[in-house]
């Protein structure tokens, strides 16, 4: 065999291009290219519910939208903004707790309640966070992973805030449906408002602030204001899940401070694929259900996690994503070196 | 007047415990800067290893030891050489990698139910000594001689041996190393096989004083980091201090609520990121970690 050397080029196709501008709207061709994916994960989330066989699936909806917005925060922050957070049980934890405290002791109803706790426990654990805002990388990382295990401990030590027993009588959801649509209405909003928010000019900075955050202080920009900023929005997300979580199984207590709720929307971003924030919501909608598929083996559906954690990382680190939207927007051919 | 003593004497052992703990962990992430996050889990490996060679092959114990910890440097050295080198360089990657590695080990280890009485190790000698009117056991005062010995080896292998040097060479200045003639590939195999072992050994000279339990596979994990983070990375006197500060900590802490125990290594982490992230005795890359 002679050797040629070869190597793939890879193109954007022609009708990637047209759609960049005014020509979208030429031909149905060009506004189905654009808008036939968008509403495909639209309406095929909008129907999930009525598919489901049961009851008990349909609560899986619930809680695989809880980690889809985890999942949006991580992905938000970690590639948009450099911050790799691996509290994502903080967040929960914090809205879930503010979320049953109002509820208990004001008696407001979760129409109140949820955005209270979204806004409350986004400010408490930006607050909170705010002295750790100048560390990068793994620092910032160890720091995230201490928060929530440290404030376990601290209400099992203390037995505040009902200590191991939580608290329990939190005010449920009228029926299973608002309960579904709710969170499903929820992460398309927070999918596509992400989307729109990283493409606007605060988006930039924050692409600033990860690639190289000096340019950023040059141009006379905070950087931990635009920190502060990204974590204040990924907190109110999962703070968001978690007063939905504390109002689903009316109950809140230190499980919701659990690893899972930090370790799954890391694995889900990594499978998803980090960066298209679309991603790492389609991960979830994959590993939620497998986990619950394998619930009946206990603690071995946090082996398969970490398992497929670990081979996508050293094998596929680029995600499934990543993958589909480079294969549906460009071609690639072999040409001679 | 007692309880002075005892938190003295206590505070000593429970020292050199972390210190035992961390040294591993120290050695490969403060040293050679690769992030060993299933540190824990090799702990736990190395006390049911132990146990079934003791227990299920019925072999002497001066047999069981030495083949479980040569067992361990091989598993550190092949988790390098299968796992980390494909994402090195990569710092969350290569903490995502062996944290769900070491995941993966302690919740299958869960999930066979290996729990209770039945998993312990012999201590070395039987008996106890009054020291002060405290009694202490003595595999407790052999844990303060190991540490001793262990740290003492450590410091001079680092200072004072070729391999020792590169080892600080490649955390201080990749590519200045390799210009050298040192190959970081197989420093990081030699680093994380060495650390493998020092978790082996921690574990043999710990776990007979209790059950092996899978949840100390955790807790082992986040004292290293604190002991890790709280001295500064690739400082030996730092990591001695930081063991000897949280150490007296938490026995003064467990004195007046034990589930405080926890709660002073989780906030000791936290502070000292915040306040000073390269640690009390840190001085390497300091810029690189904070703007």
């Amino acid at each position: 065999m002679d050797k040629v050397e070869r190597r793939k080029e890879r193109l954007d196709r022609g009708i990637k291009v047209r759609t960049e501008g005014i020509y979208a709207v030429s031909s149905l061709q060009e506004v189905s290219y654009l808008v036939l994916p968008r509403l495909v994960l639209i309406v095929g989330l909008l129907i999930l519910p009525f598919l489901m066989p049961n009851l008990y699936w349909n609560s899986v909806i619930c809680t695989v939208g809880i980690y889809a917005l985890l999942a949006l925060g991580f992905d938000f922050l970690a590639h948009f903004v450099g911050l790799v957070s691996l509290g994502g049980a903080f967040f929960i934890g914090v809205g879930g707790y503010t979320a049953a405290i109002l509820n208990k002791s004001l008696g407001l109803s979760p129409v109140f309640t949820i955005p209270m706790a979204t806004l409350g426990g986004a400010i408490i654990c930006t607050l909170l966070l705010l002295p750790a805002l100048p560390l990068r990388g793994v620092y910032f990382a160890i720091v995230t992973l201490m928060y929530p295990l440290a404030l376990k401990e601290i209400i099992v030590a203390l037995n505040i805030l009902g200590g191991t027993d939580g608290i329990l009588g939190v005010a449920g959801f009228p029926n299973i449906w608002i309960e579904q649509y709710l969170i499903i209405l929820i992460v398309i909003f927070a999918l596509f408002g992400l989307r729109r928010l990283v493409n606007e000019d605060i988006g930039l900075v924050f692409r600033g602030v990860k690639d190289n955050d000096q340019s950023v202080r040059a141009s006379g920009l905070s950087i931990t204001l635009y920190k502060a900023i990204a974590v204040f929005i990924a907190s109110g997300l999962g703070s968001l899940g978690g007063a939905y979580l504390s109002h689903k199984h009316m109950w809140s207590g230190i499980s919701q401070f659990a690893l899972d709720f930090s370790v799954l929307p890391i694995a889900a971003t990594v499978i998803g694929g980090g960066g298209t924030l679309v991603g790492p919501v389609l991960g979830c909608f994959f590993l939620v259900p497998i986990s619950e598929f394998l619930r009946a083996f206990g603690t071995l559906r946090i082996v398969f996690y970490s398992v497929i954690l670990t081979a996508f990382i050293m094998f596929r680190s680029e995600g499934f994503m990543v993958y589909a939207q480079r294969k549906y927007h460009q071609f690639q051919r072999w040409v001679k070196v | 007047m007692d309880i002075l003593i005892y938190i003295l004497i206590y505070g000593i052992i429970n020292s050199f415990s972390l210190a035992l703990w961390a040294i591993g962990f120290t050695l490969v992430y403060g040293i050679s800067r690769l992030p060993n996050f299933a540190h824990g889990a090799l702990y736990v490996i190395t006390g049911f290893l132990v146990w079934w060679f003791l227990n299920k092959l019925h072999l002497n114990y001066f047999v069981a030891i030495p083949l479980a910890l040569v067992l361990m440097g091989v598993v550190g050295a092949a988790i390098y050489r299968f796992v980390l080198i494909r994402v090195r360089g990569m710092a969350t990657s290569e903490i995502i990698a062996t944290y769900a590695l070491g995941l993966a080990v302690l919740e299958f280890l869960r999930w066979r139910g290996y729990r209770g009485m039945t998993y312990t190790l012999p201590v070395f000698f039987e008996g106890s000594r009054n020291i002060g009117g405290v009694p202490v056991d003595l595999q407790r005062i052999i844990v303060i001689g190991i540490g001793i010995v262990v740290v003492c080896f450590m410091w001079l292998f680092t200072h004072f041996n070729k391999t020792g040097l590169a080892l600080r060479g490649m955390a201080q200045d990749e590519h200045a190393a390799m210009m050298l003639g040192i190959d970081s590939d197989w420093m990081a195999v030699i680093a994380m096989g060495m650390g493998s072992i020092l978790a082996g050994l921690s574990a043999i000279a710990l776990l007979p004083l209790g059950n092996i339990v899978v949840e100390a596979g955790y807790s082992v994990l986040i004292l290293s980091i604190a002991v890790c983070i709280v001295g500064g990375l690739g400082s030996w006197v730092g990591a001695i201090l930081a063991a000897f500060i949280i150490g007296f900590l938490q026995i003064i802490a467990a004195y007046i609520q034990s589930h405080f125990q926890m709660v002073v290594a989780l906030l000791a982490i936290i502070i000292t990121l915040i306040l000073r992230p390269s640690g009390l005795f840190g001085r390497q890359k300091e810029l690189e970690e904070r703007v």
